[in-house]
């Protein structure tokens, strides 16, 4: 099982769904944005509640998931006083050769007119859309983001090492995998830096995860810090913590870091593992390494979550078989079996990969088939950034 | 009844984490990453659910290994069976002991 099948879109990127994605650029238009896409099957509305500016590390989210191989057209459904006009969306998503609408409620005849035209134009997109048919690729146009939350004592011995067994495999498919949350890497700075592909990879590395203390730091945190409840858990010291955390990201070279700063939004240039330079915080984490092109997302969590995304499948797995027997509406996998002796990690490992490989074919994620279209974009505060001396 | 176990993340671990808690002297199988039964053993004391044993006899300073990367090193000789936790090692980022200190 090497191939999986797909939709090619203009840019010859290959996307495993056909949403249709409604942008609000900034909250005020985003009411009437959901209502529009609520019309019209396969479309969702997302959009950013960071207040009326055109700051970058907005624009490149909300681009970057338009630009998301999985969304097949998008509409821009804008106030029209907004800093964050859909004309900067449109410089960012026109390139990709999507059929793209844009609508300015202010422009276009007030509320109900703009949303009249929405609806229509999303209509259109959606019949288009259903002519597009699955041809096969090789596993190499995948990308797969990795995230864990609800982390219990589970997830180091289980799920997330058995999650690095399938990200190994995907890369040694000549796939791309993606893992962020550079407060979870704290203490393995030096272990990550050895796998770095060049020097400047491994400076990068130190220099994310340093910023990362020291924005701790700034909060009156002290990174190297274990709750009393890590070390009850049996976690010695924080390089354990970490490790565990890190090996969902598998074992493979790092090819390099995802800036995402005011200056710079980085997509993986060629296939291999990335780290990003994002969140701790589940959803905006997942939204921000989908908008780095992950097309598929593998989640892990000891306590249970219910995280999807607007587009892009999450497949949730768990190391706590009680936590799998609670969820299990809402778990994909149950990789607690490694627990009680019955299966070998690397046995987990391949179910999930299997799994990753039925979803981008079309099955659907527990989360997708109970609609849940999780999204959030993740901003930093830049005043906060400035006095850290970070830009 | 069903043998207790302690698996062993990666190849390169001279630590195991029991799936279980285990009790002084219990017979414990502890597996590979491949799921190979690589060593039986005798905890020295009770161990609960999510700690590590040792799998070798460690001299005081040598690496504790687990995911096949350092997790900090023995503060003192650690036999074979024995509770590995951070009355033993010490970490190599924040030493164990300044960690009990801010406690």
């Amino acid at each position: 099982m090497n191939e999986f099948y797909g939709y090619e879109r203009p840019d010859g990127s290959v996307g495993i769904r056909n949403h249709l994605l409604v942008i609000a650029p900034i909250d005020c238009s985003y009411e009437p944005a959901k209502q529009v896409a609520a019309q019209v099957e396969g479309a969702v509305a997302v959009t950013q509640y960071h207040g009326c500016r055109a700051d970058e590390m907005l624009v490149n989210a909300l681009v970057g998931t338009g630009r998301n191989p999985n969304v097949a057209g998008i509409l821009l459904f804008g106030l029209g006083c907004e800093v964050l006009t859909n004309d900067i969306l449109m410089e960012g998503l026109k390139d990709t050769g999507k059929p793209i609408e844009s609508i300015v409620i202010q422009e276009d005849g007030g509320t109900i007119k703009s949303m009249e035209k929405g609806v229509r134009a999303l209509q259109r997109m959606s019949q288009e859309v259903g002519e597009l048919q699955r041809e096969t690729f090789p596993l190499s146009e995948l990308t797969l983001a990795v995230e864990c939350g609800g982390s219990d004592a589970t997830s180091g011995l289980a799920a997330n090492p058995a999650v690095g067994v399938a990200a190994d495999r995907l890369i040694e498919e000549g796939g791309t995998v993606i893992f962020s949350e550079p407060q979870e890497m704290i203490g393995t700075q030096h272990i990550l830096a050895r796998r770095a592909v060049t020097e400047k990879v491994a400076k990068d590395i130190y220099e994310m995860i340093e910023k990362q203390e020291k924005r701790l730091s700034a909060m009156g945190v002290d990174s190297r810090y274990m709750s009393k409840g890590n070390i009850d858990g049996g976690l010695t010291t924080i390089e354990e913590k970490s490790l565990g955390a890190i090996r969902k990201g598998g074992t493979k070279p790092i090819q390099g870091v995802l800036w995402n700063t005011w200056d710079r939004f980085d997509l993986p240039d060629e296939p291999g593992l990335y780290l990003q330079d994002g969140t701790g915080w589940d959803v905006p984490s997942v939204t921000h390494m989908v908008a780095a092109g992950a097309q598929v997302v593998c989640f892990t969590s000891g306590r249970g979550s219910t995280t999807g995304h607007a587009v892009a499948p999450v497949i949730k797995i768990t190391g706590n078989p009680k936590t799998y027997e609670n969820l299990e509406d809402n778990m994909d996998i149950n990789a607690g079996t490694i627990l009680d002796g019955g299966e070998s990690l690397n046995s987990v490992g391949r179910r999930i990969f299997d799994e990753m490989v039925s979803v981008a074919n079309g099955k659907k994620t527990k989360a997708e088939a109970l609609g849940f279209k999780d999204y959030v974009v993740f901003g930093r505060s830049r005043a906060a950034e400035r006095l850290l001396g970070h830009c | 009844m069903k043998m207790k176990k302690a698996i062993q993340l990666d190849d390169r671990d001279n630590v195991a984490t029991v799936t279980d808690d285990v009790s002084k002297g219990e017979q414990v199988e502890v597996l590979s990453p491949m799921g190979e039964v690589i060593l039986d053993t005798k905890p020295v004391e009770d161990i609960i659910f999510g700690h590590k044993l040792t799998l070798r006899k460690l001299n005081k300073g040598e690496e504790i290994i687990k995911y096949g990367e350092v997790i900090g090193v023995a503060s003192k000789p650690i036999t074979v069976g024995e509770w590995v936790h951070t009355h033993n090692v010490e970490s190599g980022r924040l030493p164990t002991s300044e960690l009990e200190a801010e406690k």
